[in-house]
């Protein structure tokens, strides 16, 4: 285990590529996932503020149905 | 219609020598980049006569860099851009006239004022004759480069340092090319390699003739919409 | 809706890919996505750090190339992505095209950090020098210049079609200097080959060393995919909020 860990003497190089390797697509995903959430809920508040009439006036034909 | 593209070729050389046009700028900030050098580094002649073509080159990269934004800017502020997108003549050969006007008021300036800085930097004068005409033949690819960059940033604020960015990993082939055309003609570099750098210079400047307009020209249209 | 044959070729083109059809089909297709890049990541990294060798010639250090080689061609992938889809833009005019570069620059952008760091921590122990102006690993980082490039002309025009369009431009140009750049590089690499520095020709692969790179790559990959469709979600959301704004904006005008 201990062998594990000492990685031949090259434990300074290759357990950062791999904390790397983890946390920067980890940080991507977080952040790609918290931009859609904030996308979704300032949608649905704006639709939900804006009622019958808006709504009507935001029905462009590219942004209709179920997003 | 080439009678139009000489006259726009013309005004621009006009404007940039009127007072104001800010004509004489690119030489002057050449000098100052080169004389700073010797300053950071030491003025030790066999270390400054080595780094000097790569020096002369990136000052001249810095200069043309600089003056990008002189390219269209005054021009979409008070609207003569539109004009002559709305015009007669293709907006592909309006940026050709443009890159033209920028490499004759830059670029060759600064091509005629490399042997004075080649001395002084203890340039080796068999290099020079390589130098210069590896700058002549390289310059024009920066100009037609570098519209692209100004044409992308019409219109946004403080757009001469994005278009520098968007620019600058374009014009490291020139770069590349042009140094070793320079270098080669020194001693110490094997036979051929000068000629081939040239050739390769020239070939990154002709497939510049072509893009930078078209790309730059798109790019317009696309912000002056 | 009219019979599809009523259509014309552009109109069915638009019908195929426009966003709402996208939102749902995405929605379905993300679930799977996730477990796939996941699992190829988890049986990958088991392969990469447990149940392969060390080289003969490199030792442990070969570890560090499972993701080091992964992340360098995503870095290149991810400007392909870019690349056709900003020609599809230009070409077809498509919304979606525009969304789809756009969503994938800072993907690509990440890998590609992740490759020159990766290559740093790889080159320390090879070559005994953090940065060597190697031609790979420069013409990497000039890769990443472009996509921080990129990624910056979005931010500075502020009407999205505007900002599309030049981005669009901006991409092609890239694409077609990006070779040119490369052998540039290279020509300039073989000029001066100092001949101290120890040369990597890339190891020659052992089957035992292709099956964790082969699962990394996949993991990669797949969560590539995956990304890019979180983030062209969210950018359709965004253009949904901003339209919806718009006509809130027009609505108070009009009382």
């Amino acid at each position: 285990m201990v062998e594990f860990f000492h990685m031949g003497g090259y434990a300074a190089y290759v357990w950062p590529v791999y904390a790397l390797g983890l946390l920067v697509p980890l940080a991507l995903a977080v952040q790609s996932l918290a931009d859609y959430r904030r996308q979704l809920r300032l949608a649905e508040a704006l639709e939900r503020e804006a009622g019958g009439r808006v709504r009507r006036a935001a029905h462009k034909p590219d942004t209709e149905q179920g997003l | 219609m080439t009678h139009a593209f000489f006259a726009l070729i013309v005004r621009d050389l006009r404007l940039a020598a009127r007072i104001g046009g800010g004509g004489g700028m690119a030489v002057f900030f050449f000098l100052v980049v080169v004389a700073a050098v010797p300053l950071g580094i030491g003025p030790a002649p066999d270390l400054l006569a080595r780094i000097a073509p790569g020096m002369l080159w990136v000052a001249l990269l810095l200069s043309s860099l600089l003056t990008l934004d002189r390219l269209f800017h005054a021009d979409y502020e008070d609207g003569t851009l539109d004009l002559l997108a709305m015009g007669r003549v293709p907006l592909e050969l309006v940026v050709a006239a443009k890159a033209i006007g920028h490499f004759l008021t830059t670029g060759l300036p600064l091509v005629i004022a490399a042997p004075l800085l080649g001395l002084m930097l203890n340039l080796d004068v068999a290099a020079f004759p390589a130098l210069m005409l590896a700058m002549l033949v390289g310059a024009p690819a920066l100009s037609f480069l570098g519209v692209i960059g100004a044409g992308l940033t019409v219109g946004v604020r403080r757009g001469g340092l994005l278009a520098s960015l968007l620019v600058l990993p374009f014009y490291l082939p020139v770069l590349i090319f042009g140094v070793s055309a320079a270098r080669a003609a020194m001693a110490g570099f094997p036979a051929g390699v000068a000629g081939q750098s040239l050739l390769l210079l020239a070939a990154v400047t002709l497939v510049s003739l072509v893009i930078g307009p078209v790309a730059a020209a798109a790019a317009l249209r696309a912000n002056l919409r | 809706m009219s019979p599809m044959t009523s259509l014309s070729a552009s109109q069915r083109l638009q019908a195929f890919a426009n966003p709402a059809r996208f939102m749902a089909l995405s929605a379905r297709l993300l679930a799977p996505l996730w477990v796939v890049s996941l699992g190829f990541l988890g049986v990958g990294l088991y392969y990469a750090l447990f149940a392969s060798p060390p080289d003969y010639q490199q030792g442990e250090t070969v570890r560090i190339m499972y993701v080091h080689v992964p992340s360098a061609w995503l870095a290149m992938f991810g400007y392909s992505v870019m690349a056709m889809a900003s020609a599809v833009a230009l070409i077809f005019r498509h919304p979606l095209a525009d969304l789809c570069a756009k969503s994938a620059a800072p993907i690509g952008a990440a890998f590609t950090f992740l490759a020159l760091v990766t290559g740093a921590l790889w080159g320390k122990p090879m070559w005994g020098a953090w940065w060597v102006w190697d031609a790979r690993l420069t013409s990497v980082l000039i890769l990443f210049f472009l996509y921080l490039g990129y990624m910056a002309l979005w931010t500075a025009i502020e009407e999205p079609t505007r900002a599309a369009r030049a981005a669009a431009v901006l991409a092609l140009v890239g694409a077609i200097n990006v070779p040119i750049i490369r052998y540039s590089v290279d020509w300039w690499n073989t000029l001066h080959q100092p001949a101290s520095v120890f040369r990597m020709d890339g190891p020659t692969i052992a089957p035992e060393m292709l099956l964790p790179l082969a699962l990394m790559a996949f993991g990669f990959t797949f969560l590539f995919v995956t990304l890019l469709l979180v983030r062209m979600r969210a950018e359709i959301l965004r253009h949904r909020v901003r339209m919806l704004r718009l006509a809130q904006a027009a609505a108070r005008a009009e009382d």
